[in-house]
This record gives structure tokens, C-alpha cells and sequence, in this order.
């Protein structure tokens, strides 16, 4: 374990140190709620508590209205943990995404993950106004600048800045392929201080999409935490393979899933010989288990993966 | 060019119930070209209508003109003699041509006879392609001659997003990805440095409100 100073770190959120002392981080996600309550988010915290460095909250995920993720975040803090805040680009322009931020800061949020966003036509509101004033590079420009030059994005002076630890996602499934690497120095060179990738489900194209990550070195300049979903159903497989835009799903992970006696079982094994073999990836710093409708898998796939108990600081 | 859609006869008639005599104005510019409001279209509308009306038993006037185009008011004043003597106008001009006849000849009620849709290019027969959207900000430098905001669904500037898949937009199959265009355009040209270049927030209106040129070479009127 890296000695931490204290002093060099952006945030200091726990995620932050837990990267910076060059630790494999652990990171689990959680989608609020269609409705006006947190009980689904007190449930899978609970589970979490202990097993993961900080929880993603998901914002208004495949343009579904949902609980804003800024108003999870905060309710995490109040239950002692540490939220990541998701923030898109589809639904709010450069004024309220920096207003937002201002406040999730005010109240405690130290990490910010930034995302473009699913388009609207998927969610349930296709016929709403996509907003995408700007884009997730921007997005991470314009943080960088509020946290370290202490200026708003039209340059005005913002007498308190907020310090976030700034996050970005990158998909390496997604074309063109060759770009990606490229597109994630993009998002470096803005401000980008962790990354979390698209879930794999097909390592060979993540160990490629790693090779060229090296080669520009940016494993060297933005932790890198891979994407793990535990899939529990074939048909689920299937449909994130054939339905799923920018998802690249191997062959041989479906057929586990279709041969196993116990999918769910197996779903938990994947995940668990996943993490082992991103461990073993130079240039992964941690891992994002994003269990999307399945939240109360992660602690079991934290502890078989040995990621159990997480460290404190 | 401005594409524009025809819009359903039976929204028209629902427009036009309360009148006796009407006037089907068209424009002999892009719209005669997408074949939507040109002299042919006009003539087709305003046989439809009677037809329609004549059906119902309540018999309706209509007026036919084309004229050259309905953005410029030298033009509009051709309407002049038919626009006086009818109760209201149908325009199968775009929403330019509507608006700017409507306020010429303000009271007569101005109906839009088509949906306008977007700036495009004719690709084929019959097929038309949103290639730009007025920004007012042109990037095609920087995107090989492709324009990001008009042909990313998302409008994105700094590559594509995380959707883009075999070349084709998260939206739909149907979609090609702007920016996977862009990355082609960029590798024929051998450019692809541009790809990795941070472009920043988009000023997306210089102007407070609807904007204006002039061209002070142009104007009669000097100060």
C-alpha cells in the first residue's frame, strides 16, 4: 500500500484514496427508484456496507425517469457511505448540470462520474428534448476547471469550488475501435481522474482495448476500473449480444450461461473469474460491479472474488 | 435545401371548415423540388379539398397560385389580387414562406399546408437527408466535411458516443453513426489528429433571440 499525502489528493473521497494507495478498488452501483422513495437504495446499501468503496448512483438510467441521483447520493452519505454521482448530458444544460454539482458538493458528494447519456428515444419520454448542450468531454473539461481554477465554464469566478474527484466511462465494445483509446485520452487530457468501462463480456476485446490503453500510457495518468456485470439469465445474454447498442458480448459467455444447470450460479462464477483475470491486467486499478436489477448479487460476488473486506482510511 | 412533408389532407380540412373560398398558395423553390408545394402539388390540394367538400354538401371556392418564392416579399406581393378576395390562405411554402405571407397579409389567416423538416441534400429520387441544422457555428473543418450536430443524434463534438456500433447510431439501425462518418472521412483525408482534438462547449446561439444578417453592401437604406 502507497503512502498517501494527503495534500496531493483532488477530492479526498474514499474511492480517491483508495486508488491513490494503489489499491484494487471495488465499486458497486445502484438505480434509484421510479418512484418517490429510498427504500430500495436502503436495502442495497445495506448489502453493499463494507464490501464496495463507493456506489454509482445511476441518472434517470436508459432515459427512464427515476429518483435523481443527486438526492440518492446525498441520502447514501446520510447512511454513512460513499456515493459516485452519475451525471448525463441528455437532460440538462450547461447551467443546471453546474448548479446541480454546486449543491451535490455542498451536501457532501466527492465523486462525479460523467456521461453523455442514453438517447431519449429509448427511455419513457421518447418524444422529449434531448438536451446534450455539452458533451461528456466537456462535461469533464468544465469540472476540471470549476475544481482547479475555481471557474465556471462561461469563466466567472466561483468563490467556492467544488472539489470533486472527476470520473468518466469509456465503452471499449463500441466503434469505431480503434478511437476508443483515443477517446479516452480525450477525456484524460479534459480532467478525467478514474475511469469506468463499459461491463465486459468479452475480455478478449478488453485485453486488446487495455494493449492500446498502455501504448498511450493512460494507465499511468486516470485509474482504470473495469466494468463487471453479472448476467443471470441466457436469454439475457442473448439480448445484450443481438438488442444492446455498443455491447460486444462473446460467444462463449453466452454458451456458460446456456449450458450452465444454474445460470444464476454461474453468473456469479463469470463475474467472480472476471475480476481475477482484470486483476491480472496491468493498467486495472479496480473494478465497477454494476448489477443492474440484480443490486443484492454484489456482496457474494465481492466476497468470492476476495475483494472483501475493503480498506478504510 | 429546406425538405418539407405534406400534411395530411383531413388536418387541412379540419384548418380550413370554416371557409367558403380559399386560396392554396405554393413556391416554386425547394419545395417544388422535394415535390411538395410546388404548381403540381397545389393544383392536387385544391382538387382534393373540393372533392372533399363537395362530398359533405358544402361547397368551397378555391383560388390556386405559384409564385417564385414565398421568402422574399417581392415575390409574396404577386399573391396580392387572390389574397384579397378569399377568406384564408393555405401555404405549401416551409414555415419561412407561412410566416413572412401571413404577415403581409395580416388579418387573413395563414394555415400551413406542410410539416417542414430539416436542411437536407437529395440523395436519390424521392430520398432526402438532414445534413445541417443552422447552427450558425460551422465545424466542418474539424469533422472532414461532416457535420456533427446535424448527423450525431446527440450532437456530440468530441467523437461518438458510447452507442456507436458497426457503424451505426444507438437510435436505430437505420441511423449511420455521424461520428463513425466523420472517423472514415478523417482516415481518407489523413486526419485522423483531428479526431483526438478537444473541442469546446458550443456557443449554440451568438445572438439574444432570432438572428439577423446584414449585409451593409446590400442594404438601400444607409444611416
Amino acid at each position: 500500500m502507497k503512502e498517501i499525502n494527503p495534500e496531493k489528493l483532488k477530492a479526498g473521497s474514499n474511492l480517491e484514496k483508495v486508488l491513490v494507495s494503489g489499491q484494487f478498488a471495488c465499486t458497486g452501483e445502484i438505480g434509484p427508484p421510479t418512484y418517490a422513495s429510498f427504500d430500495v437504495i436502503d436495502k442495497h446499501a445495506e448489502e453493499m456496507r463494507g464490501l464496495v468503496d463507493s456506489i454509482n448512483f445511476t441518472d434517470n438510467q436508459t432515459a427512464v425517469v427515476r429518483l435523481s441521483s443527486w438526492a440518492a447520493s446525498v441520502h447514501l452519505i446520510q447512511l454513512g457511505l460513499e456515493p459516485n454521482l452519475q451525471m448525463v448530458c441528455r437532460d440538462r444544460n450547461r447551467l443546471a448540470m453546474q448548479s446541480d454539482l454546486l449543491g451535490a458538493y455542498a451536501l457532501g458528494v466527492r465523486n462525479v462520474l460523467c456521461l453523455t447519456g442514453d438517447h431519449q428515444a429509448f427511455g419513457n419520454h421518447p418524444g422529449c428534448k434531448g438536451v446534450f448542450d455539452v458533451d461528456s468531454v466537456q462535461l469533464i473539461h468544465m469540472l476540471k476547471r470549476l475544481r482547479d481554477d475555481g471557474c465556471f465554464e462561461c469563466g466567472a469566478e466561483c468563490k467556492v469550488p467544488p472539489k470533486f474527484f472527476i470520473g468518466c466511462a469509456e465503452n471499449p465494445f463500441g466503434d469505431p475501435f480503434e478511437f476508443r483509446a483515443i477517446r479516452l485520452e480525450k477525456k484524460i487530457e479534459a480532467g478525467a481522474d478514474f475511469v469506468q468501462t463499459q461491463c465486459i463480456l468479452d475480455m478478449e476485446r478488453f485485453e486488446l482495448f487495455m494493449e492500446k490503453v498502455r501504448e498511450r500510457g493512460l494507465h499511468k495518468r486516470a485509474y482504470i476500473c473495469a466494468g463487471i456485470m453479472p448476467v443471470k439469465s441466457p436469454r439475457m445474454a442473448r439480448y445484450m449480444q443481438t438488442g444492446v447498442p455498443g455491447m460486444l458480448v462473446s460467444e462463449e459467455f453466452c454458451q456458460r450461461l446456456e449450458k450452465a444447470e444454474d445460470p444464476k450460479a454461474e453468473a456469479v462464477e463469470i463475474s467472480v473469474e472476471y475480476i481475477k483475470r482484470c486483476q491480472q491486467i496491468e493498467g486495472v486499478a479496480g473494478v465497477h460491479i454494476m448489477a443492474v436489477a440484480w443490486e443484492s448479487i454484489v456482496p457474494t460476488i465481492v466476497k468470492k472474488a476476495g475483494l472483501a473486506p475493503r480498506p478504510t482510511f | 435545401m429546406i425538405v418539407v412533408e405534406n400534411k395530411p389532407v383531413e388536418e387541412i380540412l379540419q384548418m380550413i371548415a370554416p371557409y367558403k373560398k380559399i386560396l392554396i398558395a405554393g413556391c416554386y423553390g425547394c419545395v417544388t423540388v422535394c415535390l411538395a408545394g410546388g404548381e403540381k402539388e397545389v393544383g392536387l390540394l385544391a382538387s382534393q379539398i373540393r372533392m372533399a367538400r363537395s362530398k359533405e354538401g358544402n361547397e368551397i371556392e378555391v383560388l390556386e397560385q405559384t409564385v417564385e418564392r414565398q421568402c422574399d416579399k417581392e415575390y409574396l406581393l404577386k399573391f396580392q389580387d387572390n389574397a384579397r378576395e378569399v377568406e384564408a390562405i393555405v401555404s405549401l411554402a416551409c414555415g419561412i414562406g407561412i410566416q413572412y405571407l401571413a404577415e403581409i397579409y395580416e388579418p387573413i389567416p395563414v394555415y400551413p399546408g406542410v410539416n417542414t423538416q430539416f436542411l437536407g441534400a437529395n440523395r436519390d429520387i424521392g430520398k432526402w437527408e438532414e445534413f445541417c441544422m443552422a447552427c450558425g457555428e460551422c465545424v466542418l473543418d474539424k469533422t472532414g466535411g461532416i457535420c456533427p450536430i446535424a448527423r450525431c443524434s446527440k450532437h456530440l463534438l468530441n467523437g461518438p458516443c458510447g452507442g456507436s456500433q458497426y457503424g451505426k447510431c444507438e437510435v436505430s439501425k437505420d441511423v449511420d453513426c455521424g461520428w463513425h462518418l466523420i472517423y472514415e472521412r478523417l482516415k481518407a483525408l489523413g486526419q485522423l489528429d483531428k479526431m483526438a482534438e478537444f473541442i469546446p462547449a458550443k456557443n449554440w446561439h451568438r445572438d439574444k433571440g432570432p438572428r439577423k444578417l446584414v449585409k451593409e453592401e446590400l442594404t438601400l437604406e444607409r444611416d
